[in-house]
């Protein structure tokens, strides 16, 4: 009798543990569903094929899209992830393999702190090292920007994905005659990077939705502009001017701009993954 | 009777603490040598200083020489060594992001053959040397190592030890992580083996070691006790702590 309720009692704590992770998923799930469905209903309506392929109209004229500011913000996201994305890597690589000592400690703590920096400093720094140095505003500084917060999240993520393939996987390299560098390359690098794609995406979707540290070093661009070297346009800058203008159709076009923007950011993710899971598809277990 | 390598004097590191005490040994070529003793003894550390393995962790050490056929391998650079002195591990250890078949090639493709002839021959005979070929030749490169099951998995190291064609291969526990029908698979491939190969296994099972080596060096505490036949060492060792060991005194 006393065994019957024992497992009674047990399968009341499973029930409940399972109902409240259940539940707490929902909560998790249900945040981001409503986002999703707040951009929609405010600015679906908004999106249109003016809103994608032309530059702002003049203030005071209804219509005109944010096509420059969507390519601007590529342009520098492009930027960012070209110098971000190696640095990162590079550093995590170094502190994986390399960095059990003083400087490797050392590199990690920065890398840390780097981290908890606010994004307007970031822009500051970028401000001071490239527009200042420059003497204009450019492309190319929001992408430095966005880079120098790019960098401590890759590098960070590349050292535990890299820490949790096995020592033996190494072993079996060193094992065949395989040089170090050649060993951590096609490798142990090969082994993490489910993992280290998981940390760029991360990065990546971070930096993509900043506006602080695009204010004073890509500055925005009314006009279109393909150039690193003037000002551009971007969404995150767009949406910021437009939700703080005193018109209506700038609201409108705000709503619509921070949907684009995660159905980019989302896009991109999705495409990576999908093109990421096509070329390990034969090593399917 | 020719000597494959030569071992003086060999004393080995960990940080401070010293690991095996001077070692001599004289490895026969192709034959099979077998290493026993109780766990700890240094059995690992001496085969590990034979394809200067025990150097890549960091505060190891080792002193002494080590020579295989004319060469000292610590004269020599490190990736080096390890092509002609190969290593199976106790656990088996795939490359995980690798199809079966760059698993075998890997050796050769990261230290520069591109020629795809070549690595195809290489993949296929080494794998038949591993008894592998007929399991896997459909699946080569659909399949990834770590798909394998775990005595499947120890033939491929063994493939992909044979792949950069080795003269000497050492084998640590190489079935203490496998079942008895896998085991005996391994044991026969030894057998195979040892006709062109000199091989250095460790192993914890003395049936093991009486089946499949010619000669048998017992360890303790980092010293070599008593090297000799294997017959001899099971049926009438000179030294009372080896009949203590084998006959299960102690250990
Ligand atoms: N990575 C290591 N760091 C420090 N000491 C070690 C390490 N590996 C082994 N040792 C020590 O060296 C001695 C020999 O170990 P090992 O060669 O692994 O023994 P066996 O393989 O015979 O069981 C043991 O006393 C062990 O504690
Ligand atoms: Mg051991």
């Amino acid at each position: 009798m006393s065994s019957g309720f024992l497992q009674f009692r047990r399968r009341l704590v499973d029930y409940a543990a399972t109902f409240t992770a259940a539940f707490l998923s929902a909560i998790v799930v249900g945040t981001l569903v409503a986002i999703f469905a707040y951009l929609l209903i405010k600015g679906a309506g908004s999106v249109n094929w003016a809103f994608l392929t032309h530059t702002p109209k003049p203030v005071g004229e209804i219509g005109g899209g944010m096509a420059n500011a969507i390519v601007g913000s590529a342009l520098i996201l492009g930027m960012a992830s070209l110098i971000g994305i190696p640095f990162g890597i590079g550093a995590g690589i170094y502190l994986a393999e390399y960095g059990r000592n003083r400087l490797g400690a050392f590199v990690r703590f920065t890398a840390d702190v780097l981290n908890g920096v606010p994004s307007i400093v970031i822009g500051l720094v970028a401000y001071g090292l490239v527009v200042f140095t420059q003497g204009h505003f450019s492309a190319f500084a929001g992408g430095v920007a966005l880079a120098i917060m790019m960098v401590p999240v890759v590098a960070r993520t590349t050292e535990e994905m890299l820490l949790l393939v096995p020592q033996a996987v190494r072993e079996a390299a060193f094992g065949l005659g395989i040089p170090q560098w050649r060993t951590t390359i096609s490798i142990t690098l090969a082994s993490a990077r489910a993992g280290i794609l998981t940390g760029i995406m991360l990065a990546f979707a971070r930096v993509a939705g900043e506006t602080a540290p695009l204010m004073f070093t890509a500055l925005g661009n009314q006009f279109w502009s393909f150039s690193p070297n003037q000002p551009i346009a971007a969404v995150p800058l767009q949406i910021y001017t437009y939700a703080l203008s005193p018109y209506d159709d700038w609201h409108r076009q705000a709503w619509a701009a921070a949907l684009v923007l995660v159905a980019l950011i989302v896009g991109t993710i999705s495409l990576v993954r999908f093109v990421f899971a096509r070329s390990t598809l034969r090593e399917a277990r | 009777m020719a000597t494959a390598v030569e071992v003086r004097d060999l004393k080995a590191w960990f940080g401070k603490t010293e690991a095996l005490h001077g070692i001599n040994m004289a490895v026969e070529q192709a034959h099979a040598t077998a290493v026993i003793g109780p766990s700890g003894c240094g059995k690992s550390t001496f085969i590990r200083c034979l394809n200067r393995m025990h150097e890549t962790n960091p505060d190891a050490r080792a002193e002494g020489e080590v020579k295989v056929g004319n060469a000292d391998i610590y004269d020599m650079p490190a990736v080096d060594v390890r092509r002609k002195v190969g290593m199976v591990f106790q656990k088996p250890n795939p490359f995980p992001s690798m199809s079966i078949y760059d698993n075998v090639a890997a050796g050769l493709k990261l230290n520069g053959t591109r020629n795809h002839k070549t690595l195809d021959d290489v993949v296929e005979r080494s794998l038949q040397q591993s008894a592998l070929w007929d399991e896997v030749k459909d699946v080569l490169k659909k399949k990834s190592g770590a798909s394998l099951s775990g005595g499947q998995q120890q033939r491929l190291c063994i493939a992909r030890a044979l792949a950069v064609n080795p003269e000497v291969l050492l084998m640590d526990e190489p079935c203490s992580a496998l079942d008895p029908i896998s085991t005996a698979k391994i044991e026969d491939l030894i057998f195979e083996l040892k006709q062109r190969l000199t091989i250095v296994i460790v192993t914890h099972n003395m049936q093991q070691a009486s089946r499949v080596a010619e000669f048998t060096g017992f360890f303790l505490m980092g010293n070599l006790v008593e090297f000799d036949r294997t017959e001899k060492i099971f049926t009438n060792p000179s030294d009372k702590r080896t009949e203590d060991y084998i006959t299960g005194r102690f250990g």
